[in-house]
């Protein structure tokens, strides 16, 4: 048998694409499990989630990052990280971290990656983890992808990243290859979160911070909640109804909200009503508005414009009304009707209500 | 302190995305003919500093860093009423991601401070086009700026005193903070309304030079750390979203009156999800 020819030298690959030896010990995938108030936001553990299928892919362990005061909150949230599958979480607890501030956040977060190494690094694209990735990844001078929708582990073993690009219309995955961690941020509900399992536990690693009140410049003066002025709460919701430029006018919104009030349900739209002051922002589905993963997703008079598309078609279900049998709502809803929405949605309403009705009296 | 503070609003134009489409069978990105804009949220941000500048005086420059037809977007936002334009432009900067691209931006708003010192640095929240939210936080990071991101108002400023308080978008509610000034913030959207520009600045930004910098003018140290090779992230390939196998399946009835489809429609639901007649009567019985 003829010698198979000597494999050609490895193609010289640029040296920004290769990773320097001293990072080659980076090891392990964590999420930051942000906790705010005593409350952790659920897009911590979808992100733990999809960090097990990442650590299992490179073999291995995945591990959350608890940041906050000593208090019952911050210790209900490390039991729970384990519930949803981190073999290890590492802790500072100190009372400069009760509220979130950008200066001890980055410097608890910088230390503890300096310390202990991770390859990956998640965290939620929300207000407080984009304010803390940015300013982690530029003091370690590391790459970090934003609003990602897809994550893989590539055949080197890096982290294959995809999101949404030119408004949508595009995906591009993105690498950093010759960096370490490998940091990304994932926005509430794109990701699925598992069942957890209240039985697991781990290891425990506390650190502390290390940090004086008085070398802190900025100071929280007043947190004022939402619960006090009636914010849309879309993200999690398992019921949506929404409405487009098919409704024609700022009054029909009306036939919107009676719907969701029948299904206990939220209501948001599409963002040209946003832009026409109909709705506000903190309603707005989409891209640029808010992902929703509800059950059942109902859309009227909506086209199904690519940047609406990629906020709401990991609803379970789609039922979209529209007026035009092409529009492209009707590629990715699972069910549609073709109609004038004035009409179908007060009918709707009164189906649910009645059909509703029957299954009380029968209950 | 008496002569108002001195402000840099960075901005970026950005391809009108809605336009931006996909060649069916190359796969390829069809951006030729699509029209620039400002990047939408940037606007909030420099609405914001001119409200500053009437409340205060002081000075307005809006930088870009991008090809030398970024120069319109520069012109636009002079037209708005912004003192002076910096166009920061070079070969070095290409392909920059966001890491990159805030060592360049930094880089010039040091040099626009070495006249004065630059007391706030503007940026918008995100960009439509790519990176998102991480350049501002980068600047901050590297000038050592008070970091504010996603700030919905600005009730107090004491230049004498050098502090600041904003009103920060967090999750669950709004942080009102209080930090001392040099600061970055990031104006979160729908919070302001940008002014239409007046007769005066109109006619004055048609004819303004805008100043291009270099790498070299802007004083950029290390070119390792610009553009393309100062980028830790690559792009490894780009796609178009997959289309769905299946459209949906349409729900009709035999009469067409909205009455008998909304009832088939209802039917349709709980079909395919056993589960959510008991989610729809339990939210539905408390109220
Ligand atoms: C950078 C960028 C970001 C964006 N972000 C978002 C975002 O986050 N969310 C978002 O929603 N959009 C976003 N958009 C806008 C998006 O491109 C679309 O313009 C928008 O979603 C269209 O809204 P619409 O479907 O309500 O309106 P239209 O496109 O006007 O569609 C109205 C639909 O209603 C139907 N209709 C009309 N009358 C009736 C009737 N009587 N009964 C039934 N159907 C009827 C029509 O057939 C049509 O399909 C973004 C755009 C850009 C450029």
């Amino acid at each position: 048998m003829a010698q198979a020819p000597a494999a050609p030298p490895a193609k010289g690959r640029k040296k920004t694409e290769e990773l320097p030896e001293h990072l080659k010990a980076y090891k392990n995938v964590w999420v930051f499990v942000e906790l705010e108030h005593g409350r952790v936001h659920p897009v911590s553990w979808e992100l733990l989630t999809e960090g097990r299928k990442l650590a299992d892919a490179l073999g291995v362990d995945l591990c959350g990052v608890v940041l906050g005061p000593k208090a019952e909150g911050t210790e209900k949230a490390v039991a729970e990280a384990f519930h949803y599958s981190a073999n290890r979480v590492y802790v500072i607890e100190d009372p400069l971290l009760a509220e979130y501030r950008n200066e001890p956040y980055t410097k608890a977060m910088t230390d503890l990656v300096n310390k202990h190494k991770p390859e990956i690094l998640m965290l939620g694209a929300t207000t407080l983890g984009r304010d803390l990735a940015g300013a982690v990844a530029t003091t370690l001078q590391t790459g970090l992808t934003a609003d990602c929708t897809e994550l893989a582990i590539d055949d080197d073993k890096s982290l294959a990243a995809t999101r949404p690009t030119f408004g949508g219309s595009l995906l591009c995955t993105i690498m950093t290859r010759a960096a370490r961690p490998q940091m990304t941020t994932v926005r509430p509900r794109v990701m699925a979160m598992g069942d957890p399992d209240r039985g697991r536990t781990g290891e425990v690693v506390r650190e502390p911070l290390d940090m004086a009140e008085e070398s802190i410049v900025t100071k929280v003066l007043d947190f004022i909640p939402d619960s006090d002025t009636n914010q849309a709460q879309l993200a999690y919701a398992d019921i949506v109804v929404a409405g487009g430029m098919g409704l024609q006018r700022p009054e029909n919104i009306r036939l919107v909200v009676d719907l969701a009030q029948v299904l206990g349900a939220e209501y948001g739209c599409s963002r040209p009503l946003v832009q026409k002051g109909w709705m506000t922002a903190d309603r707005q589905i989409g891209q640029t508005g808010k992902t929703i993963r509800p059950r059942l997703y109902i859309a009227c008079g909506i086209s199904g414009a690519i940047q609406h598309r990629v906020g709401s078609e990991g609803a379970d279900q789609i039922l979209a009304i529209n007026m035009d049998p092409n529009a492209p709502i009707f590629d990715f809803a699972h069910h549609g009707i073709v109609g004038d929405v004035l009409e179908l949605l007060p009918a709707l309403t009164e189906a649910f209500r009645k059909r509703l009705a029957v299954d009380r009296m029968a209950g | 302190m008496s002569q108002g503070p001195n402000m840099v609003v960075c901005i970026k134009q950005v391809p009108d995305s809605a336009q931006i489409s996909v060649h069916p069978v190359t796969n390829t990105i069809m951006r030729q003919g699509v029209p620039t804009i400002i990047n939408p949220y940037d606007l909030f941000a420099l609405e914001a500093a001119l409200k500053l500048r009437d409340q205060l005086g002081g000075k307005v420059t809006v930088l870009t860093m991008g090809p030398p037809m970024a120069a319109s977007a520069l012109r636009k936002a002079l037209g708005h009423g912004a003192d002076d334009a910096i166009l920061l432009s070079d070969r070095f900067f290409a392909g920059a991601d966001t890491l990159a691209t805030s060592y360049a931006l930094t880089a010039a708003i040091n040099k626009i401070g070495a006249e004065r010192p630059v007391d706030i640095v503007f940026t918008g929240k995100q960009t439509i086009d790519g990176d998102t939210a991480q350049v501002g936080p980068g600047i901050a990071r590297r000038m050592g700026l008070n970091q504010l991101t996603y700030v919905s108002a600005i009730p107090s400023i004491d230049l004498e005193a050098g502090e600041i308080s904003v009103h920060r978008r967090a999750e669950g509610g709004v942080q009102v903070l209080k930090t001392k000034l040099p600061c970055l913030i990031t104006m979160l959207e729908a919070t302001n309304e940008l002014r239409r520009g007046s007769l005066p600045d109109v006619l004055r930004a048609e004819r303004a030079e805008i100043k291009v910098w270099n790498a070299e003018a802007a004083g950029v140290e290390d070119l390792g750390k610009c553009g393309m090779k100062g980028s830790p992230t690559k792009v490894s390939k780009v796609f178009a979203p997959k289309p769905r196998a299946e459209k949906a399946k349409m729900i009709t009835a035999e009469d067409g009156a909205p009455a008998s489809v909304a009832a088939a429609a209802v039917e349709t639901l709980l079909d395919a999800d056993p589960r959510l007649l008991s989610v729809l009567t339990k939210q539905t019985t408390v109220a």
